[in-house]
């Protein structure tokens, strides 16, 4: 269960930290071993900030991700045989092969492999149900690499200007690909968002729990104010950006995984039995998963293009 | 008498009235000045709620509407000049025409973008453009364009209520006012509307998203009192009004008889009418306002040529030459299709002259 009320507890939030990192670790484990076709966008040591925000999110909300979309869609309560399915390009996929990894469509998950691209979308849905007198809010995922893209002001301009009710994440994990943030970004980001009169948060954590908090707020303002805001989240990316291209000195990642390992802050605060018990568990689940998504058919060219 | 702009107003007063998912979005369009060429004037004042005048941004405002489509809105995006519509192309292209598809047809996006192209204003090389060959062939876009024969509110009606996938709509600015013949006028001309023997849509039902029966219309158009058709003329939108002129002046001053072929909808390609006319005449002039290379002339030239190929004699393509449209009015016009082009076109191919480019 995703919602809400389920994801308060410190130990349902660190299953959903481990189900992603596992996922994760298991597709680039698996890729090496030529299972799965194209290539992957992980979302290792960013974990808390899906589970952090979606976990506020009510029945009827909206998620739109991006090219690095399998934290967000598990977060989101995504089916994990059903991801890897789609990632191995079988029938029984989230879209049955037709999207692959960047190109994830389930209830009222989106996502799309376009920088930026997804941003008026997003916002044109929000409108859209506020126009048809829903109390919905849409959340958008975006990076740092992200505000290079021009068509992300023309959004924060529209959403401002008619009140869209849609909160902007940027998760900033100081690089975009191999370009780290000082080659691709000039000026304030947080001053982005504002300077188009759009309320502003910016935390930088890898806790979930610190993440939930913030995000219940400007989720709620978003709600009941009926307009846009954006939460700026420091984060840390531990993998390459989608396979063999991290060029950061190895040590620095080190250092990461040391200090700002989601799955490890939250599972301190567990009992050791409790941690133990929910990795077992998940390891259960990713491995059976798999298993399935494995032995799964693959979708047939004559029946799809007839 | 009506013309092709107030049939198209009074189809979106219409349909704003009736259907409050039906929402306008555009640049300058708020009354009271209702759009750089009035296609929606009165909206504003009337449907309120229903219409939104933008900031200047062409790929924002059509990925809003996207967003709406895909929550359940029948939105209509007007791009001011046909030019600008290059500024949406990665949301048009990447986003809204493949969101049905790839998701593996869970959404749909009933989209439509309006804009018109077109040059003999004098604008100018970014204000003059005919961009829509561009996009043909792009998969998931329908492209419809309507002309000034029958009923071109109807067809946006239907791009709007009938198509459940992206269209793109393409008017031209010196048609909108033109006089809009009716299919049932009396004059030197009759007008018939394409029947196809057997109703076959020509790419599957499943990829054109059209929920009803409708086919957007294909004209015929032939000389009263005269002689069967020696030559087939194809061409859709302004150009139509255009050829239907020189087919007269054709038959009157050189008693060559055609037979102008004039479809509403690029995409779906449908090329049954110009195939049925060609096997009466085995010979084809397609006449467009948009560049040579690769323009809808090639594809039309190219589906017609794999299947008829042994019945034609001569097949020609008359479009614009390739340069960037100029300001100045002798050259504007040289550069553009236009009577004298086509009626001396016309003739070559009837005199048998070199087939040349």
């Amino acid at each position: 269960m995703l919602y809400s009320g389920d994801m308060l507890t410190e130990a349902a939030l660190y299953k959903r930290l481990l189900l992603i990192r596992r996922f994760e670790e298991t597709v680039l484990e698996q890729y090496s071993k030529g299972i799965f076709f194209g290539t992957t966008h992980s979302y290792l040591g960013q974990e808390a900030n899906a589970v952090g925000v979606i976990s506020n999110i009510n029945k009827n909300d909206i998620v739109v991700s991006n090219h690095r979309s399998h934290g967000h869609f598990i977060a989101y309560g995504g089916d994990i045989r059903g991801l890897f399915a789609e990632l191995m390009g079988k029938s029984t996929g989230v879209v049955a092969g037709r999207g692959g990894s960047q190109h994830l469509c389930w209830r009222n998950f989106y996502s799309n492999g376009i920088q930026g691209g997804i941003t008026p979308i997003a916002a044109g849905m929000a409108l859209a149900e506020k126009y048809k007198g829903n109390n919905t809010i849409v959340l958008v995922f975006i990076g740092d690499g992200t505000l290079g893209e021009g068509v992300v002001y023309e959004t924060l301009n529209m959403s401002s200007l008619w009140n869209a009710p849609i909160l902007f994440v940027l998760e900033n994990n100081h690089i975009a690909q191999t370009t780290p943030i000082k080659l691709a970004v000039a000026g304030d980001i947080a001053l982005r968002f504002s300077s188009f009169g759009i309320h502003t948060e910016e935390i930088d954590t890898s806790d979930v729990e610190k993440i939930q908090a913030v995000a219940n707020k400007q989720i709620s303002r978003v709600r009941s104010k009926s307009t846009p805001g954006a939460l700026i989240i420091h984060t840390c990316r531990f993998g390459p950006h989608s396979k063999g291209d991290d060029t950061r000195d190895k040590s620095e990642i080190l250092n990461m995984r040391r200090s700002r390992d989601p799955v490890i802050i939250q599972g301190a605060r567990l009992e050791h039995e409790i941690r133990e018990t929910i990795e077992g568990e998940i390891d259960k689940k990713i491995r059976h998963s798999f298993n399935q998504a494995f032995e799964d058919p693959y979708p047939n060219p004559e029946e799809v293009f007839g | 008498m009506t013309t092709v702009l107030e049939s198209l107003n009074q189809s979106l007063h219409r349909l704003l009235a009736s259907d409050n998912r039906i929402i306008v979005i555009g640049e300058d369009i708020l009354d009271p000045y209702g759009g750089a060429f009035k296609v929606t004037r009165g909206l504003s004042t009337e449907y309120p709620d229903q219409v939104i005048s933008s900031p200047i941004s062409e790929a924002g405002i059509v990925g809003f509407a996207t967003g709406m489509a895909l929550r359940g809105l029948l939105p209509v995006v007007e791009i001011m000049f046909g030019d600008f519509i290059t500024l949406a192309a990665d949301q048009i292209i990447n986003h809204a025409v493949k969101f049905r598809w790839m998701y593996n047809d869970q959404v749909n996006v009933p989209l439509v973008i309006r804009t018109p192209m077109g040059g003999r204003r004098g604008y100018g090389p970014t204000h003059s453009q005919t961009l829509e060959k561009l996009l043909l062939g792009v998969p998931g876009l329908n492209v419809l364009a309507p002309c000034s024969i029958g009923e071109p509110g109807d067809l946006l009606a239907r791009a709007i209520k009938d198509f459940e996938d992206p269209v793109l709509f393409i008017e031209n600015k010196l048609l909108y006012l033109q006089t809009v013949h009716s299919v049932s006028e009396k004059g030197d001309h009759s007008i018939k509307t394409f029947n196809p023997k057997n109703k076959t849509r020509s790419d599957s039902t499943k990829n054109n998203g059209i929920t009803s029966e409708y086919s957007p219309p294909t004209y015929l158009i032939r000389i009263n009192n005269a002689p069967e058709p020696t030559l087939s003329i194809a061409a859709y939108g302004y150009m139509a009004e255009i050829v239907l002129q020189v087919i007269h002046e054709l038959a009157y001053k050189h008693e060559l008889f055609c037979e102008l072929v004039v479809p509403t909808q690029l995409v779906p390609w449908n090329i049954d009418a110009v195939l049925s006319s060609c096997r009466l005449t085995g010979k084809l002039l397609l006449v467009e306002e948009g560049t040579l290379s690769l323009g809808w002339g090639a594809e039309i030239l190219s589906r017609v040529s794999e299947i008829l190929i042994s019945e034609l004699s001569a097949v020609r393509r008359l479009a614009a030459l390739e340069y960037p449209i100029p300001g100045s009015e002798p050259l504007e016009s040289a550069l553009l299709p236009g009577k004298e082009s086509i009626k001396r076109t016309a003739l070559e191919i009837a005199y048998n002259k070199r087939n040349h480019l």
